[in-house]
C-alpha cells in the first residue's frame, strides 16, 4: 500500500484554491495543503517536505520556487525536478492548462499522473471561469461607456436616446470601429472639454 | 501580402526594448511579421511556454538556455540562443543601512570602481550578506557572485530569488541587503527611497550579455526563413535603439501601459545612462549603460555560453568540461551569420574568443573589413579561456 502523497497547492485566491483541492481529493486520499502567502514561501515549502507542489504557471512567484527545484546545498532538500522528466506529453498538457508541478525526485509516474490529471482538469475549469469573467466584465464596461456617451450626446445636441444611439452606431460603422471605442473616445474628449 | 504572426514572450524590463521597438516602429512589418508580444510574469513561465510551443520565441536571461542545456531544468525540447538582445542594463542596489555604513566609512559612490566598492563593502559587512537576484540562472547572479568573490567574500553570502518588481519590497521587508536587477527595477527602489545604487553591472564586467532571443531548435531548423526574418526585425530595432538620440523616445515607448506601465522617467534613466543613484538625487552618468547591437553586443559568442556553463556547472556539482561543450552548441553564431549577413550586420571572424581580454575597444577582422568590439574586461583583470573546439 502506497503512503499518502503530501501535496502543496500555492494559490492566493481562496475560491480558486478550493476548486483545485476539491479536484485533487477526487484523485485519491492525499494530504493536501494550501499556501497563499508569498513571503517566506520557499522556506515553508522546504520544511513541509512535499511530494508534489502545484502552482499557476503565470504566478509571479514561480521563479522563487525554481530555487527549490535545483537546490544543491545539503540542508535544502530539493523539491526536485518539475514534472516527471520522462513524460514530455504530460508536461505539455500541464503547461497548456496553465499549471506547473514540482515533483520530488524518484516519485513513480503512476503516482504522479492521477494527481496531475486531476489538477489539469481543474485548471482548465478555472481558465474557463476566468475567461468568462473577463468577457462579462468587458461587456459590462462597454455598456456603461455607451450609456455615458449617449447621455453626453443627448445633452450636447438636444437629441433623444434613440437618436444618440443611432449617431454612435453610425460613427462606429463609418470609422470601422466598435461602438465601445467610439463611446470611450467621446467620454474622454467630453471629460477634457468640461475640465476647468 | 498577409503578415506572418509570431508570438514573442517578454518580461517588463528596459532590455525588452528591441522587441517592443521592432513591433511599434514597423521593423517587424518590414519583414512581413505581425509580432504578438505576450507579457509574462516569470522566467520559468517563459521557459515553460516556449517549451510547450505556446510562444515561438522568448526574451530570456542569457544563462537560462545554458542551464537548460546542461540538464538543470525540466524536460523540455532543445532550445537555441540566436542573438544577444542586450548587454549591460543591470545595477546593484544596497539597503539604506549598508549605504549609511559605507558613507560613514568614506566610500564615494563613484559608481565606477567595482574593486573599491567591493572592498568598502567587505570592510563594513559584519554579518552574512543576503543577495536578491531575479533568477538563479541570470547574469545578475553571476555578476554579483563574481564581484563579491573577488572582493574577499566567500561562504558569507546567500543568494535568493526575488521577482524584479518585488525587489524593492523585499529590501523594505529586510529580506535582502543587496540586490542586482535589470532596469527599471533598481531605479524603482531609488524612487521609493528604499536603496542606493553602488555599481552598474558594466563596472564588474564591461560587456555582460544580459538577455538573449531564444527559440526551440525545432523552430530554428524547421522555420529557417521565419527565424531569419524575426532576427533581422529585432536586429534593426536594436540598431535604431543604439542611436543616443533615440533613447528618450524609446523610454516613452517601452513605458506605455501595454508594456512597463511605469513613468517613462524611470525607464529613461537606464536607457540614457543617466542614473540617479540615491534618494538624495545624486546623478552618475554611465555612457553605454545598456547596449543593443553596438560594437558586437548582439553577437552570441560561444565563449559566453562556456563562461556561464563553467560557473553554473561548478556550483551544481556537474562536470564543467562537458557542460561547456553542451552550452557552446546552443549559442548559434552560425545562425547569426546566416540570417544577419543580409541585414549588413558586422560579423566577427571567429565564433569564440577569450572573454575579458579587451581592456579597450578594439578593431578586429570581420567578414567585411573590420569591426569594433567593445571593451569586455572583468574588473579584476581575469581572462576566461573557453575550450576551443572545432
Amino acid at each position: 500500500m502506497d503512503k499518502r502523497l503530501s501535496i502543496i497547492v500555492i494559490e492566493a485566491d481562496v475560491e480558486r484554491a478550493a476548486t483545485i483541492v476539491d479536484g485533487l481529493r477526487e484523485a485519491g486520499d492525499h494530504d493536501i495543503r494550501v499556501i497563499s502567502e508569498v513571503a517566506g514561501m520557499a522556506r515553508h515549502i522546504a520544511e513541509m517536505h512535499p511530494d508534489i507542489v502545484l502552482i499557476d504557471l503565470a504566478n509571479p512567484s514561480r521563479d522563487v520556487l525554481e530555487d527549490l527545484a535545483v537546490a544543491s546545498a545539503p540542508t535544502e532538500r530539493p523539491v526536485a525536478m518539475f514534472v516527471d522528466r520522462s513524460d514530455e506529453q504530460l508536461t505539455r498538457a500541464a503547461i497548456e492548462a496553465g499549471i506547473s508541478a514540482y515533483v520530488v525526485d524518484g516519485l513513480r509516474q503512476d503516482r504522479i499522473k492521477p494527481v496531475l490529471d486531476a489538477a489539469i482538469a481543474r485548471f482548465h475549469m478555472i481558465q474557463r471561469m476566468r475567461a468568462e469573467l473577463v468577457a462579462t466584465r468587458a461587456a459590462l464596461e462597454e455598456r456603461k461607456l455607451i450609456d455615458r456617451a449617449k447621455a453626453i450626446l443627448m445633452k450636447a445636441r438636444g437629441i433623444d436616446e434613440e437618436e444618440a444611439y443611432a449617431l454612435l452606431r453610425k460613427s462606429a460603422m463609418d470609422q470601422g470601429k466598435r461602438m465601445g471605442e467610439i463611446a470611450q473616445q467621446l467620454v474622454m474628449a467630453a471629460g477634457l472639454l468640461t475640465c476647468r | 501580402m498577409p503578415l506572418t504572426p509570431v508570438k514573442l514572450g517578454y518580461l517588463p524590463l528596459i532590455d525588452a526594448a528591441a522587441l517592443i521597438v521592432a513591433h511599434e516602429l514597423g521593423f517587424a512589418t518590414e519583414e512581413g511579421l505581425a509580432l504578438d508580444l505576450i507579457q509574462l510574469n516569470s522566467w520559468a513561465q517563459s521557459r515553460d511556454m516556449l517549451g510547450a510551443g505556446l510562444i515561438d520565441a522568448a526574451h530570456m536571461l542569457a544563462p537560462m538556455p545554458v542551464a537548460q542545456a546542461i540538464g538543470l531544468g525540466p524536460a523540455l525540447p532543445e532550445t537555441d540562443l540566436v542573438m544577444i538582445l542586450s548587454q549591460g542594463g543591470q545595477a546593484i542596489a544596497l539597503s539604506n543601512a549598508l549605504t549609511t555604513a559605507l558613507r560613514d566609512a568614506g566610500h564615494d559612490f563613484a559608481f565606477t570602481d567595482a574593486r573599491a566598492a567591493g572592498l568598502a563593502l567587505r570592510a563594513v559587512a559584519d554579518r552574512p550578506l543576503r543577495i536578491g537576484v531575479p533568477f538563479q540562472f541570470s547574469t545578475q547572479h553571476e555578476l554579483t557572485r563574481y564581484w563579491l568573490e573577488h572582493c574577499g567574500f566567500a561562504d558569507d553570502i546567500s543568494v535568493v530569488t526575488v521577482p524584479p518588481p518585488r525587489m524593492a519590497d523585499a529590501m523594505l521587508a529586510g529580506e535582502v541587503d543587496l540586490f542586482c536587477v535589470g532596469e527599471p527595477w533598481a531605479s524603482f527602489a531609488i524612487e521609493r527611497g528604499i536603496a542606493s545604487l553602488i555599481l552598474p553591472g558594466r563596472a564588474i564586467w564591461a560587456a555582460p550579455p544580459e538577455k538573449g532571443l531564444v527559440l526551440n531548435r525545432s523552430f530554428t531548423q524547421g522555420q529557417l526563413e521565419l527565424t531569419g526574418r524575426l532576427m533581422r526585425a529585432i536586429w534593426r530595432a536594436g540598431r535604431w535603439l543604439d542611436e543616443p538620440d533615440h533613447r528618450g523616445s524609446a523610454a516613452d515607448i517601452v513605458s506605455r501601459p501595454d508594456y512597463l506601465n511605469l513613468p517613462s522617467e524611470l525607464a529613461e534613466r537606464g536607457l540614457t545612462g543617466r542614473m540617479m543613484i540615491s534618494p538624495l538625487g545624486e546623478i552618475r552618468d554611465v555612457p553605454d549603460f545598456i547596449a543593443f547591437n553596438a560594437r558586437g553586443a548582439s553577437y552570441p559568442w560561444r565563449s559566453l555560453a562556456a563562461f556561464f556553463a563553467d560557473r553554473i556547472a561548478r556550483r551544481h556539482g556537474l562536470d564543467p568540461v562537458a557542460a561547456m561543450q553542451q552550452a557552446m552548441a546552443i549559442y548559434r553564431t552560425d545562425l547569426y551569420r546566416l540570417h544577419l549577413r543580409e541585414a549588413a550586420a558586422d560579423l566577427p571572424g571567429a565564433s569564440a574568443r577569450l572573454e575579458g581580454a579587451l581592456a579597450a575597444d578594439f578593431a578586429v577582422p570581420a567578414e567585411r573589413g573590420q569591426m569594433i568590439l567593445r571593451r569586455d574586461a572583468f574588473f579584476d583583470g581575469s581572462v576566461f579561456e573557453p575550450p576551443f573546439a572545432k
